[in-house]
This record gives structure tokens, C-alpha cells and sequence, in this order.
């Protein structure tokens, strides 16, 4: 303000000249103002560009030599030089696919619990103790994981599953073998873990955007809680529920650090989610320094580039859901 | 209807409802419960290796005692430069989409695009710096982690900066033009001024966020085992730090990674509450 002040003394004393400087200088730093602010918005547009331009130009490589090949092999060999993505493709959709299995049901429960049941006095409470379990670091995750977590289930929780399942056909072979420890399973579940406080956080979110009256109308014809969420508030708020799910499975298909703790890096595709396995982001974070040969690194970078597409193509999902049901609330 | 069938069909409908609420508030102890069990588990094995000679004395060699000085140091330098690089950058674009460019074509790309950043896996990020820096220079840097982080920040300081910039009401903007200040002033000197708790707001968490980011580091800064601060030469960070110790047989490099891994939490939660706490002495005002 201060400057303006001084203007305003400038302007009642001066002559016309001054003011016509003034003025100019304003226009001047107005532009000037105006063109960087932007030049920043269109950084972030390059930005962006930049990251995909890079990766594709680093992958070139690793494309040229392996041609489609590369998505349907599951060989993943440095001393011969032959790489196939096909093992980290299966084992990010594996692990993402556990993950969601459990955090679905449970993070709608706890918005279910906080929405509806939850007295006011504990809702916040709850509520950030959830965004907090949000805001730890994945490494974090990945040293409980590594530590805590991957040696309690091989010692109560894997042998009894593989007892448990071992007379039944199929699920013989999905709990399958000695238990390890860590492995795909372990992995799901702190990823499940991980990506619970952001389905919370969301549906929590939607379904306190539900209008008051569509769940008065419902309890007072007699509908119980769960008749309400079940047929009132889910129905109207599905669009944005699974536009969360699909935020959270972005950052399960990404998470690299508390995966690259506990999944075993190898490079083979397994019915077991008990056997180790790997995936995009552990690959990637575990071998690229260590890569030699262009080849070598080409074909991570190649990973990298297939993990930045199907993270792209779900959270552009997720977005759209988003906002379409943003509009219609309005 | 019959009573009886009428009677099954509501006692039926009242077991739903219980088995239902007896559910939720299960997920929400187990939901709770892991967060006790995380900080928990990390309060007592991080407490338990916390000393004076963590903060005073380098990473030591395998098998040996030490400290964690040098990549704590490495840390805070390298979150330093990353939000002084990406601090202006985030706001004046975020400033673009809130003031300049509210419904233009250019902005709704960049908000779309923003959104993309914000969420893309870290480890991209790590891909793309190593592409257009290390690669070229030939040596992982600490200017090359720096940087790696700043393209984590500018999303976050974007997308908080033009949200807050869009909850100042329109008449300050109104009254300012009406005295005749130039557009540019009045951003800076009242829609900043009103919104710069929440601008705040998102920088904290934006280093919340950066400062326990391992992945885009790990092909950028690298590690060192010794203290430096030469920003063309490899630089350590505490969870670059944290995974390699933490991975590795030894168990004083072990217990060091749990106290590192005490000290980014407690860090993080400090940062996040604060940013919680200015937000919302903001909106009681």
C-alpha cells in the first residue's frame, strides 16, 4: 500500500509528465506481470510434455529391438540382453488388484461410519486421523512393511492360508507354496493399506454432498441406515465413489518405495500371490542404477513410460467421473 | 400380508441394519488401528536408536556406529532448492488460472495437465530428470534431486494457489479497479495479501509431501556416504538413505533407518498439522 500512497503524493504535486511516466510504468509491469504469470501456466504445459517427450525418446530403443514383443514376453534377462515387460505388467495389475479388493469395501464402510453413524464430536477427529494415515510417506510403509508386516504374515497368516486352501482346485494354486513372506500378496496389502485414506477421504466427501432431503425422504418412509446408504446414497453419488476408486488405484499402480520393500523383485509371473513377483515402479526403482547398456536402460525407461500411460489413462477417468458428478450436484 | 411373513421381513430388514453399522464401525477400528500400529511400531524401534550422535555424526560404514548428519543436511538442502524453484513457478501459474485466465482455453488444458502431474508416479518424475539432466551432464547431482522435487512441488503450489485465489471474493477485485490500480497490483498487494494463508497453506504441504519422496531421488541425487554439500556431486537424502540401510544385513544400518524413518514421520505430521491449523484459524475468522 505504501507505494500507492507515495504515488498518489507524487500525483498531486507533479506535473503532467510524471503522472504520463507513472502511468506507463504501471501499464509496463502490468504486461510484464501478466506475461509471466503466463509464461508459468504454459511451463506446466511443458512440463508435461517434456516428461512424455523423454520418455519416449528413451524408450525408442528398447522398442526398435524387442517391437511388440516387448508387452507379451516375460523374460527379463540383463546378460543376454533380452527384456519383456510382460512379469511387471502382471504383477502392478496383481498387487493393484489386491489392494482394491480390500480397500473398497472397507474405505465406503468407514465413509459410511463417518457420514451416517458417527457422532459429530468424533467425526472430525476420525476424519483426520484417516488423512493423516494419507500424509505418512510410502517409505515408511515399506520399512513397516519390510519389518513388521512381511514377517507376521509368513509366520500366522500365509501358512494358514495355504493349509486352508490346499484341498481346493483353483485357490490351491493361488495360495500356493512356502510362505515367504514377502511376495504379491504382502505387497496388495500395504498397498490396500496405502490407497484406504484416499477412498475414505473421497466418498466421505461425495456422500456429504448428498442433499438432506433425498435421505429425509427415505427415513421417513421407514428405511433403515443402511436401506438409505445402500439404496439413496450410493446410487446418487456412484459416479464420484468410483472416480475415487480410480484416484486410489492411480496411486496403487504408481506406488513404487512400499511395493519395492516387499514384493521380492523377480522377474517371473507366478499363479501364487504368495511367490515373489515384481512390478513396474520395483523394477524400475531397484535395477536403474545398477542397469549397464543402453538396452538395459531403455527397456526401464520403456516401463516407465507403459506405467505413465495406464496411470494417465485411469486418473483421466477418475477426473471426468469426478466432475460429472460435480456438475450435476452443482 | 400375513403377520408372521411381515414380522421375518422386518426382523430381517433390522439384522441387515445391525450387521451393517456392526461393519462400518469395524473398518473404522481396523482403519484407526493401523495407524496406531504404524506409529507405534515406529515410535518404539526409531525412539530406541535416537541419540545425540544421530544429528552430530556422518553415516558410518557397514557394521559400524554413526549418525545420520550428512543426509539429514542432504535432505534439507535438497527440499530446500526444490521449493525455492517451484514455489514461484506454482503460484504465478496458478495465479494465470485464477485471475488471468478463469475460463480461457489455455487454462483449462493446463488445469487438466496439472491434475496429471499432480498424481503421476513419482518415479516417472525420476525417469524424466534423469533423461534431461543426468544423462546429459554424465554424473547424478544434487542439482538434478533438487529439481526432481521441484517438479513434484509446482502441482501441489498450482493447484492450492488458484483454488485460493478463486475464494477471494470478487468485490476486493472490484474496489481495487475502481480506484484505478492496474491488474497486476492489485493481485499482488490484495488477492495475495487475502490469500496468503492458504498459499502458505499449500506449500507446507507441498513440503510435506517432497521431504518424504524416495523415488524421484534415487536416479537423480543418488546417495553418498560422506558429507557434501556440492551440488554437481552426488548428494545424500535421508529416505535414500533409509532404503539403502534399511535393505541392507547390518543392524546398526538398520536401526538407523528407523530412526530416520521416526524423524521424516514426525517431520511430516508436524508439517501437515500446521498447514491444517493455519487453514482453519482462517476460515473461523
Amino acid at each position: 500500500m505504501s507505494e500507492v500512497t507515495l504515488n498518489n503524493a507524487e500525483l498531486r504535486t507533479g506535473e503532467t509528465p510524471s503522472r504520463a511516466a507513472l502511468l506507463r510504468r504501471m501499464r509496463t509491469s502490468d504486461a510484464l506481470f501478466h506475461g509471466l504469470t503466463r509464461a508459468a501456466a504454459i511451463a506446466v504445459l511443458l512440463l508435461l510434455s517434456g516428461v512424455i517427450a523423454s520418455l519416449v525418446i528413451g524408450s525408442a530403443p528398447a522398442f526398435r529391438a524387442f517391437g511388440f514383443s516387448f508387452f507379451t514376453t516375460e523374460s527379463w534377462n540383463p546378460v543376454t540382453e533380452k527384456f519383456g515387460a510382460l512379469a511387471p505388467i502382471y504383477g502392478t495389475l496383481v498387487t493393484s488388484f489386491i489392494a482394491m479388493a480390500i480397500a473398497v469395501p472397507i474405505g465406503l464402510m468407514i465413509a459410511f461410519f463417518l457420514t451416517e453413524l458417527c457422532p459429530g464430536w468424533l467425526r472430525r477427529p476420525i476424519g483426520i486421523a484417516i488423512e493423516l494415515l494419507a500424509g505418512i510417506p510410502s517409505i515408511i510403509y515399506g520399512i513397516w512393511g519390510l519389518f513388521v508386516f512381511a514377517p507376521f504374515l509368513q509366520r500366522y497368516v500365509q501358512p494358514f492360508l495355504i493349509d486352508a486352501f490346499g484341498n481346493i482346485p483353483v485357490l490351491s494354486t493361488v495360495f500356493e507354496g512356502p510362505p515367504y513372506g514377502i511376495g504379491m500378496l504382502t505387497a496388495g496389502l500395504i498397498l490396500a493399506i496405502m490407497v484406504l485414506p484416499f477412498i475414505t477421504s473421497i466418498s466421505r466427501d461425495v456422500f456429504d454432498a448428498v442433499p438432506p432431503v433425498l435421505k429425509e425422504a427415505a427415513y421417513g418412509v421407514g428405511c433403515t441406515t443402511w436401506e438409505v446408504f445402500r439404496n439413496i446414497i450410493l446410487p446418487y453419488t456412484r459416479v464420484g465413489v468410483i472416480g475415487g476408486f480410480m484416484l486410489g488405484l492411480g496411486r496403487a499402480l504408481g506406488e513404487t518405495m512400499a511395493v519395492t520393500f516387499v514384493i521380492g523383485n523377480a522377474h517371473k509371473i507366478s499363479a501364487s500371490i504368495l511367490a515373489p513377483g515384481t512390478t513396474i515402479s520395483a523394477s524400475i526403482a531397484n535395477e536403474f542404477t545398477e542397469a549397464v547398456g543402453d538396452i538395459y536402460t531403455s527397456s526401464l525407461i520403456a516401463l516407465g513410460l507403459i506405467l505413465f500411460l495406464i496411470t494417465f489413462v485411469v486418473l483421466a477417468a477418475a477426473r471426468y467421473m469426478l466432475m460429472r458428478l460435480q456438475r450435476r450436484i452443482g | 400380508m400375513p403377520e408372521a411373513a411381515n414380522n421375518a421381513l422386518y426382523a430381517g430388514r433390522r439384522r441387515r441394519n445391525v450387521i451393517a453399522k456392526g461393519l462400518a464401525l469395524a473398518a473404522t477400528a481396523l482403519g484407526l488401528g493401523w495407524l496406531v500400529l504404524i506409529l507405534g511400531v515406529l515410535l518404539y524401534e526409531g525412539l530406541g536408536g535416537l541419540s545425540l550422535s544421530v544429528f552430530t555424526e556422518m553415516t558410518p560404514p557397514p557394521g559400524a556406529a554413526g549418525g545420520l548428519l550428512n543426509a539429514i543436511v542432504g535432505s534439507l538442502i535438497l527440499t530446500g532448492l526444490a521449493v525455492l524453484i517451484g514455489t514461484p513457478i506454482g503460484v504465478l501459474a496458478g495465479t494465470y488460472l485464477a485471475e488471468y485466465g478463469r475460463h480461457d482455453k489455455l487454462s483449462s488444458v493446463v488445469r487438466f495437465i496439472n491434475d496429471v502431474l499432480l498424481s503421476a508416479p513419482s518415479i516417472v518424475i525420476g525417469l524424466f530428470v534423469y533423461e534431461v539432466m543426468v544423462a546429459p551432464m554424465g554424473h547424478f547431482s544434487g542439482w538434478a534431486g533438487a529439481v526432481a522435487l521441484a517438479v513434484i512441488v509446482i502441482p501441489v503450489v498450482v493447484r492450492t494457489t488458484e483454488d485460493m485465489l478463486t475464494l477471494v471474493p470478487d468485490t476486493l477485485r472490484e474496489a481495487a479497479a475502481s480506484i484505478g490500480l492496474p491488474r497486476a497490483h492489485m493481485i499482488i498487494r490484495i488477492a495475495y495479501r487475502a490469500a496468503q494463508a492458504g498459499i502458505v497453506t499449500g506449500i507446507l504441504l507441498a513440503v510435506a509431501r517432497i521431504s518424504g519422496e524416495t523415488a524421484p531421488l534415487l536416479f537423480t541425487a543418488l546417495n553418498n556416504q560422506f558429507w557434501s554439500t556440492n551440488m554437481n556431486a552426488p548428494m545424500p537424502s535421508l529416505p535414500v538413505v533409509i532404503f539403502q540401510f534399511a535393505l541392507s544385513p547390518y543392524e546398526e544400518w538398520q536401526s538407523l533407518a528407523w530412526t530416520g524413518a521416526l524423524l521424516i514421520t514426525v517431520t511430516v505430521l508436524a508439517l501437515s498439522i500446521i498447514a491444517r491449523s493455519l487453514t482453519s484459524t482462517r476460515k473461523s475468522s
